[in-house]
């Protein structure tokens, strides 16, 4: 079996599209971010809903022996003096009636009393609503904490974009490293748009998948960079555009494949990987899709337009073909 | 021409039974139940699959350090009794810095003593000494000091949180330094299942104290400063400490000692405690054994007061007082009424050494042993799903070269889970590899990154055989173009995956782990091994046969 044999598709004659296309998503994925800024909740600004990692707060999960009763609950909790409370079924995608509910307090500040939010939870279950439940997991996060985390995740996806850039460099060539660089950076984006435009939570895993999707989005890049520079060096005399658009169509059905193939695993996990999880392969499935279009219809262009741009002022017009490092 | 093989197949069984002992052990047997059990002893699961808790302390240091200081400002008011210097105050004036002691209103006239006093060796070889204005002084705590009981606080934390989770019964705890040097303990607690265990491990920062009692009872406050004070107020070196006389007991008991503030002996200078009964009446007591130091100290202060009392102060009550009969050493017991329960729960806090300062709570994570194995099975039914979708693709859009694929896909994830296995079978268990949950998730994206090497190499070999190659030659040419591009891939995902591990936490660190493993594990099954079927199948080849892809 065979796809895509043959293609001649003349990708950057297309990049308007491309970018008009990217550019509704991104600003889209703006406009988000900026609403959830406009409007903080428990007085914490951020551009996206963030999960208990970042913000700070309690969150217990109970799991019940008969199907809870949501508004009991929230008179139980309500009844004991907590207030500002958000309590949450929890939604499993393949198995209905979990009877797990999500009880969430904002941030504490004193950290001497963190872990009383908990308590006084379990307490008032306890008290007020007769229903057996078991805690199946609390997460406690202090003010100190969440800052550090928050800290953290910014710095490792800068350093990861920064290490792939510097690696670029030195393989490639600078530019060839920045288009990349350009191309993760609005894959990035886009995602974390995702999330604020479907308000869901970002969490630390969640974060690890964003880093995860700039190495992935960064093999598709270098795929196509490799078999640009490769038929540079056969072909010194064709335009780069024809070039670009060749080895796009070369590697197409690799990119297709391998974008499918991953694709699918990460949706298995989307679909069996349970609650725990969804953060993190809904990122994934929403980075992978991004991620190829963006070294087809990013990282290439870009590659063109800068030579182009060169090509204007005067400078040497061939694209470098790159020392070739044998490994 | 055909390849002789024999040496590169036999590498790659080696490593495959090498894996495989790696996963499974010495398997008593070959049924399903004999391989679990081998398998979940080799694979360690982090506290998200296997239930357990995982909690940031912050150890109040300053606690210690006012500790320290206090100690001391009550050592110089003693000094400058004696030698008749006369002074307003000894204080520790900031407690935002506890490291800085105030000396107040000394005579100017006698300034030259009082320097001479505050800057002898007693105190300069930890204090550095100012002189604030005509009558006041400033003693500093120095740095390396300061900085080595801060250290001694958090290392004496550890040791006492040790103590206490082995008590509890707890397999392959996680107690150690966290950060860098902010104090902070990391503890890991793997299946625990009851929250308040926990809770009954961070508290008890119970500061056992033995001080100079220098009068009461009394009935009250009132009564208490109007015998002993000068001037309807304390003297500086001396505290109210009220008196309860069992462990919680009730406050209508309750009456008040006038103590020396300075401690004669501190919860860090008890070396043992057992619980046991005195034998003449009869009562409970905890028999303490102390450590030489404070065994010397204790030696000096009981021979000089003879016939005096003594109070054991806990929690910042007096829990007993005590007439000094004769001078002791290092041993001693500590008679009260006390329940069984309590001399048990004395005797234990005692010998495991109180907490030197108390514990916050900065981050804290439970999972119950029901949720991690719901999450173990969820993420296990996700990879198989995600394997099997993989192998039935490759099988068929590259037909016969897709068995080669699958192949190459199966030792993958045997190679990684081996490494995993092994790390844990070479260490014993302490430094082994973690599976968490986001690292079953990097499992499974190692099965579709992975694929993408084979992949690369497989359109290569189709386009080569296009171009009108012989079989043998277009998969050398397949092999040595992809091979520069895959190992650029895998270099970026893995400088991702190193990033995470340095900045991530538990479970993230585990996502980066197994991706990491797996990506470098697809290195040699995708291009060496992959390599190695395609050259013993191209060995079968018959001349002019086309290759299967």
């Amino acid at each position: 079996m065979e796809l895509f044999r043959g293609v001649h598709v003349d990708w950057l004659g297309k990049k308007w599209y491309f970018l008009a296309f990217s550019m509704i998503f991104s600003v889209a994925g703006i406009i988000s971010m900026g609403m959830h800024w406009a409007h903080p909740i428990g007085g914490m600004r951020s551009p996206v809903p963030l999960g208990v990692d970042f913000r700070g707060g309690t969150q217990v999960q109970v799991k019940f022996q008969q199907a809870p009763d949501i508004n009991r609950i929230r008179q139980a909790v309500a009844a004991a003096g907590i207030k500002d409370s958000t309590i949450q079924p929890i939604q499993n995608i393949n198995e209905a009636g979990g009877n797990e509910v999500l009880i969430s307090l904002p941030e504490q500040q004193d950290e001497t009393s963190l872990d009383a939010g908990r308590k006084q939870i379990v307490d008032a279950l306890q008290a007020n609503y007769s229903n057996p439940f078991t805690v199946s997991k609390t997460e406690v996060v202090g003010p100190t904490v969440g800052r550090q985390l928050e800290t953290k995740a910014l710095l490792a996806t800068l350093y990861s974009m920064l290490g792939m850039l510097v690696y670029l460099w030195f393989r490639f060539q600078l530019i060839y490293g920045v288009a990349a660089v350009v191309a993760c950076f609005h894959d990035t984006l886009i995602t974390v748009g995702a999330f604020a435009l479907t308000n869901q939570e970002i969490s630390l895993t969640v974060i690890a998948a964003i880093l995860t999707l700039v190495g992935y989005s960064m093999n598709d890049t270098i795929v196509v960079f490799d078999r640009i520079r490769e038929n540079l060096r056969l072909s010194r005399r064709e335009a780069l555009p024809d070039v670009v658009n060749r080895s796009i169509n070369q590697t197409l059905s690799r990119t297709v494949l391998t974008s499918g193939l991953t694709f699918l695993t990460v949706l298995s996990l989307y679909v069996f990987g349970g609650q725990v999880l969804r953060g993190f392969s809904f990122a994934l499935v929403v980075g992978i899709l991004i991620g190829t279009y963006s070294s087809i219809a990013v990282a290439a262009p870009m590659l063109v337009a800068w030579q182009e741009w060169r090509g204007k002022r005067g400078k040497a017009t061939a694209l470098p073909a790159a020392k070739r490092t044998r490994v | 021409m055909k390849k002789n093989l024999n040496g590169k197949i036999a590498l790659i069984v080696g490593v495959l039974v090498l894996c495989i002992w790696g996963i499974f052990g010495a398997s008593s047997g070959v049924t399903g139940k004999d391989l679990t059990e081998g398998l979940t002893r080799r694979i360690h699961l982090g506290l998200d699959l296997r239930g357990g808790a995982h909690l940031i302390l912050q150890v109040k240091v300053e606690e210690a350090v006012t500790a320290e200081t206090n100690n001391t400002a009550a050592l110089i008011q003693q000094d400058l009794k004696k030698a008749n210097l006369s002074y307003t105050q000894v204080i520790v004036p900031d407690p935002a810095k506890p490291q800085v002691i105030r000396v107040e209103g000394t005579a100017p006239a006698s300034s030259n003593a009082v320097r001479t006093l505050l800057d002898s060796t007693r105190y300069s070889n930890e204090y550095n000494l100012d002189s604030v204005g005509d009558n006041a002084w400033t003693l500093t705590m120095k740095q390396p000091v300061l900085t080595a009981l801060e250290t001694k606080t958090v290392q004496q934390a550890i040791e006492a949180l040790g103590d206490r989770v082995n008590a509890l019964g707890v397999s392959e705890p996680v107690i150690q330094e966290y950060g860098l040097g902010a104090n902070q303990i990391l503890v890991e607690l793997p299946g625990v299942e009851n929250e308040s265990d926990i809770e009954k491990i961070i508290q008890g920062t119970n500061r056992l104290e033995i001080h100079a009692v220098v009068g009461g009872p009394y009935k009250d406050e009132q009564d208490a400063v109007a015998s002993v004070g000068v001037g309807g107020s304390l003297p500086a070196e001396d505290e109210l400490k009220s008196f309860t006389p069992v462990i919680g007991g009730s406050a209508d008991t309750q009456s008040v000692y006038v103590l020396q503030r300075v401690s004669v002996v501190a919860g860090n200078d008890f070396r043992s405690a057992d619980p046991g009964t005195d034998m003449n009446t009869g009562r409970r007591n905890v028999q303490f054994v102390l450590t030489n130091e404070a065994g010397d100290r204790f030696y000096e202060y009981t021979s000089k007061n003879v016939g005096r009392s003594m109070a054991v102060v806990m929690n910042d009550q007096v829990r007993e007082v005590a007439n000094i009969q004769s001078a002791i050493r290092d041993r001693g017991e500590i008679v009260g009424s006390f329940t069984q329960d309590e001399v048990t729960a004395l005797s234990k806090l005692l010998s495991t050494g109180a907490l030197p300062a108390s514990l916050s709570q900065l981050e804290k994570r439970f999972v119950g042993a029901s949720l991690g194995a719901d999450s173990i099975h969820k993420g296990v039914t996700a990879a198989i799903v995600g394997v099997l979708v993989v192998m039935v693709f490759m099988l068929i859009y590259y037909r016969g070269s897709g068995i080669n694929a699958d192949l190459a896909l199966i030792m993958n994830l045997v190679i990684l889970l081996g490494i995993m296995g092994l790390s844990s079978a070479l260490t014993g268990g302490a430094n082994a590899l973690t599976l968490t949950l986001p690292g079953i998730a990097g499992v499974i994206l190692t099965i579709g990154m992975g694929v993408d090497s084979n992949v690369l190499i497989f359109e290569r070999i189709r386009e080569e055989v296009r171009a009108g190659k012989l079989p043998s030659a277009a998969v050398d040419q397949g092999f040595a173009h992809a091979w520069v591009t895959i190992v650029d891939t895998h270099v970026t995902t893995i400088v991702s995956a190193a990033i995470l591990f340095m900045f991530g936490t538990g479970p993230v660190k585990g996502f980066a782990v197994t991706l990491t493993i797996g990506l470098l594990a697809n290195l040699f099954t995708a291009v060496f091994v992959s390599r190695v079927i395609f050259d013993a199948h191209l060995n079968k080849l018959k001349p002019g046969q086309p290759l299967s892809i």
